[in-house]
């Protein structure tokens, strides 16, 4: 067994060695620009743009024509967000409706767009990182113009109610923009019947290239975005820019595969994961986040009370995971997904994010077990807070004082 | 797998060898997300690190000046969208040769508000310095011209614009996307001309597509396109294309290397010397051949023909060229570069474009400029047989 064990897939996710492989030979001799229409080196350049289209499509049940191609995630979701607000402000009105704990990509562009003039909400989710049905079609008006829900959330994988919020999306006549960054590939979704208008999608989370992305924008009935990206007209004048002609490979195949493997390995992801939830839960003080029904197969995130998220970290370097979400970790904050589930400061600093993924072994799942027993029981022994616990103080009621 | 002599390195340029064998562990064991903070991320915010030093080298800036896109036509975007954000809405300076991908969101900014002004050039493609001097009157906050032209490959003298312009304090942009690895390009020179930014692309330079830079002076300030994460300091979001920034940075290191740049140099303009000599002899018109030109790029028309039907013909005997930008290559267009260069309508219906790369060898030149007088020949019969006309052009619709 190789050291350290990766188990930060929703961070992102190795390329498969078969999607490599697609990918290696539109890095040699097939170099040509997508965009040249006067020789074969652009002909087959696009050929090879479109299947992959096609692949992608198909994953989530829709046509080619309604896929999009960006640079990321993160472009799709301000493609999604800025380009849909804009074009329908003045025929629907000037209201968001979003969620807390939505990726930043989402949250940025949708302050971004408060400083423009539009007004947001932002809903709380309850305990388990949920919202509700009920809270959602509440905070829906008549001016809502975009609505944007994550379909699994990344620091804690919780599901949100898609098909749900989508027909009460649809009935008020609002957008419905769901990020799927973290669901494609990890559950079934079938754009031909859920009433979602735009998703974005990411291939490095799917074991496909980073760099590249899309967004699905639904034609009928037909939805209607400003560029957000000008120049040569590309992608039907919604995204110029030279394709890059290897990465849309990469994520055609690796959409492919996902499509064609998703249904097993989902399963043998689950028992990994189960089994890794069971192996720590005899630790004391353990507190998973986010519900566990809900919930994609290959996530788990824990905080271990009593433990310093930092020291924790540094303790468990044979394993590489996030205390976090990857996106924000270069800050101490807390995590504002945690925080939002109405955990402490203090939990939210302890909590740390398995993600486990097509190339997570059984082994590396009982190593990862015996080390959090052995290491967190070594940092409570230093901890004077876990001391404290353990002679009965109730640490909530203690007067710090400065000094 | 095609066997066509390739002459379209204006368009996308084939990956050099040693940069896809730099990018292959990448896309293997070196799959972190640089955001990470263990030792998979640290090890992907390394190496883009490298490559961001690398292509700070490659052009003679300063590594925080460097702002990684996901290309070319995103940092013209960044720069002209991102720059006008942070300014109340005013004057805007572009040449009438610009690339699309700074023409359109100058067009954009003029719906928001923005006076755009086109810069004219001359029949050579240079930027007419009087017209400039009467447009800098008019006090602009942003200018943007580009360094070489993707069509005509002229090459503006930017110090001595810089120069005009300083006075005005606007911020000044310039595209050099396709001077890139064809010119030496020295950022802090230019900034000290009066240069703000630049626009870069990988894979003009023999690096992978999706990976393009803009080089900027800090004192600029830019509303990011992308929010998000924060990377780039918080001017682009979205997780680093790590594989294909290592390749940008080893291409700008492998390109812009000043040896081979002018080894390089030297070759492309013999061999282009030696085209050109014989497009000259079957009574071509060469564009802006006057103009200091990229050493590889040769735009020009043959007398009654047209350009689609020419460059069909050269794939068919195995010659990939183009007969406009690729970015740009909606059908039935005439060249808005050959408009702005006073170019009769009916001779720029006749456009091709021959851009040389490393590739490219004399016997191909020699090859191509046969195939050409064989074309030219042809047609020449044919325009003397009307009936047969209409059947080619439908012909070439065909295969388009």
């Amino acid at each position: 067994m190789k050291l350290p064990i990766y188990l930060d897939y929703s961070a992102t996710t190795p390329v498969d060695p078969r999607v490599a492989e697609k990918m290696i030979p539109w890095l040699s001799e097939h170099f040509g620009n997508p965009a040249s229409r006067s020789h074969p080196y652009g002909w087959e350049a696009e050929k090879a743009v479109e299947e992959a289209r096609e692949r992608v499509a198909a994953l989530v049940n829709a046509d080619a024509k309604e896929i999009v191609w960006t640079s990321g995630a993160t472009e799709s979701n301000n493609l999604a967000l800025k380009g849909a607000a804009h074009f329908y402000a003045a025929s629907k009105g000037r209201h968001i409706l979003t969620v807390a704990t939505e990726h930043k990509a989402v949250l940025d562009t949708v302050k971004e767009l408060e400083r423009q003039g539009f007004e947001a909400t932002y809903l709380m989710p309850q305990q388990n990182g949920l919202i509700t049905v009920e809270q959602f079609q509440a905070a829906l008006r008549p001016d809502t113009v975009i609505a944007s829900v994550m379909a699994v959330n990344n620091e804690i994988g919780v599901i949100q109610p898609i098909a749900e919020l989508g027909e009460l999306c649809r009935a008020n006549g609002t957008l419905f923009h769901v990020d799927a960054a973290q669901a494609a590939g990890k559950m079934p979704l079938d754009l031909a019947r859920l009433n979602v208008d735009l998703m974005s999608f990411s291939a490095h989370k799917a074991y496909g290239p980073k760099g590249i992305g899309a967004l699905y924008v639904r034609r009928k009935p037909r939805v209607r975005l400003e560029p957000q990206m000008h120049g040569g007209g590309h992608e039907r004048g919604l995204r110029s820019g030279t394709l890059p002609t290897h990465q849309i490979v990469g994520m055609g195949e690796a959409f492919r595969l996902a499509r064609e493997e998703m249904g097993s390995e989902i399963e043998r992801i689950r028992a990994l994961r189960d089994k890794l939830l069971k192996g720590i839960s005899d630790i004391e003080e353990v507190y998973v986040n986010g519900d566990m029904e809900q919930r994609v197969a290959h996530n788990l995130n824990v905080s271990f009370n009593f433990v310093e998220g930092e020291s924790l970290i540094m303790a468990i370097k044979d394993i590489a995971v996030s205390s976090g979400s990857a996106c924000t970790s270069a800050s101490l904050e807390p995590s504002y997904v945690l925080r939002a589930l109405g955990r402490s400061d203090e939990l939210a600093h302890s909590s740390i994010r398995f993600t486990l993924g097509r190339f997570t072994t059984e082994e590396e799942i009982d190593y990862t077990i015996d080390l959090l027993h052995a290491k967190i029981a070594k940092l409570r022994d230093l901890s004077p807070l876990w001391e404290m616990y353990k002679e009965g103080i109730d640490l909530s009621t203690v007067q710090w004082a400065a000094h | 797998m095609n066997a066509s002599v390739y002459l379209d390195h204006n368009a996308t340029t084939p990956l050099l060898p040693a940069v896809r064998d730099a990018m292959l562990p990448y896309l293997d064991d070196r799959f972190g997300n640089p955001s990470s903070r263990h030792a998979f991320g640290r090890i992907a915010r390394a190496a883009v690190d490298e490559a961001r030093q690398r292509v700070a080298a490659a052009v003679g800036a300063h590594e925080t000046e460097v702002i990684f896109t996901s290309g070319g036509t995103e940092a013209n975007n960044l720069f002209l969208k991102g720059a006008a954000a942070m300014l109340p809405a005013g004057r805007l300076i572009v040449s009438a040769i610009e690339h699309a991908s700074v023409r359109a969101p100058a067009e954009q900014l003029r719906r928001y508000g923005w006076q755009l002004d086109i810069l004219a050039v001359d029949g050579q493609g240079r930027a007419d310095r009087a017209d400039f001097q009467r447009l800098l009157a008019g006090r602009p906050a942003l200018v943007s011209v580009m360094l070489a032209n993707n069509e005509s490959g002229n090459v503006q003298d930017l110090p001595a614009l810089a120069e005009q312009a300083r006075p005005t304090r606007a911020w000044l942009h310039s595209d050099a996307v396709q001077a890139l690895g064809k010119l030496a390009i020295d950022f802090r020179a230019l900034n000290a001309a009066g240069v703000h930014a630049l626009s870069l692309s990988a894979h003009k330079i023999g690096g992978p597509k999706g990976a393009g830079a803009l080089i900027v002076d800090k004192r600029v300030e830019l509303s990011p396109l992308l929010a998000g994460g924060g990377q780039e300091r918080d001017l682009r979001s979205g997780t680093e294309n790590v594989a294909t920034l290592v390749g940008f940075g080893l291409a700008c290191t492998l390109a812009c290397d000043p040896q081979a740049l002018s080894e390089r140099t030297a070759r492309l303009v013999s061999l282009r010397a030696r085209l050109e000599a014989g497009l000259v002899a079957l009574g071509a018109t060469v564009f802006a051949a006057e103009a200091g030109r990229l050493p590889n790029t040769s735009f020009f028309a043959l007398p009654g023909l047209d350009g689609e039907t020419v460059v069909m013909q050269l794939d068919r005997a195995g010659y990939a060229v183009a007969s406009g930008a690729a970015c740009s290559a909606q059908t039935g267009r005439p060249s808005p570069v050959l408009d702005a260069l006073g170019v009769p309508p009916e001779v720029a219906r006749g456009a091709v474009r021959v851009s040389l790369g490393d590739g490219n060898d004399s016997a191909q030149i020699d090859g191509f400029l046969t195939a050409l007088q064989q074309i030219v020949a042809a047609f020449a019969h044919t325009a003397a047989c009307p009936a047969a006309k209409p059947r080619l052009a439908e012909t070439s619709r065909g295969v388009l």
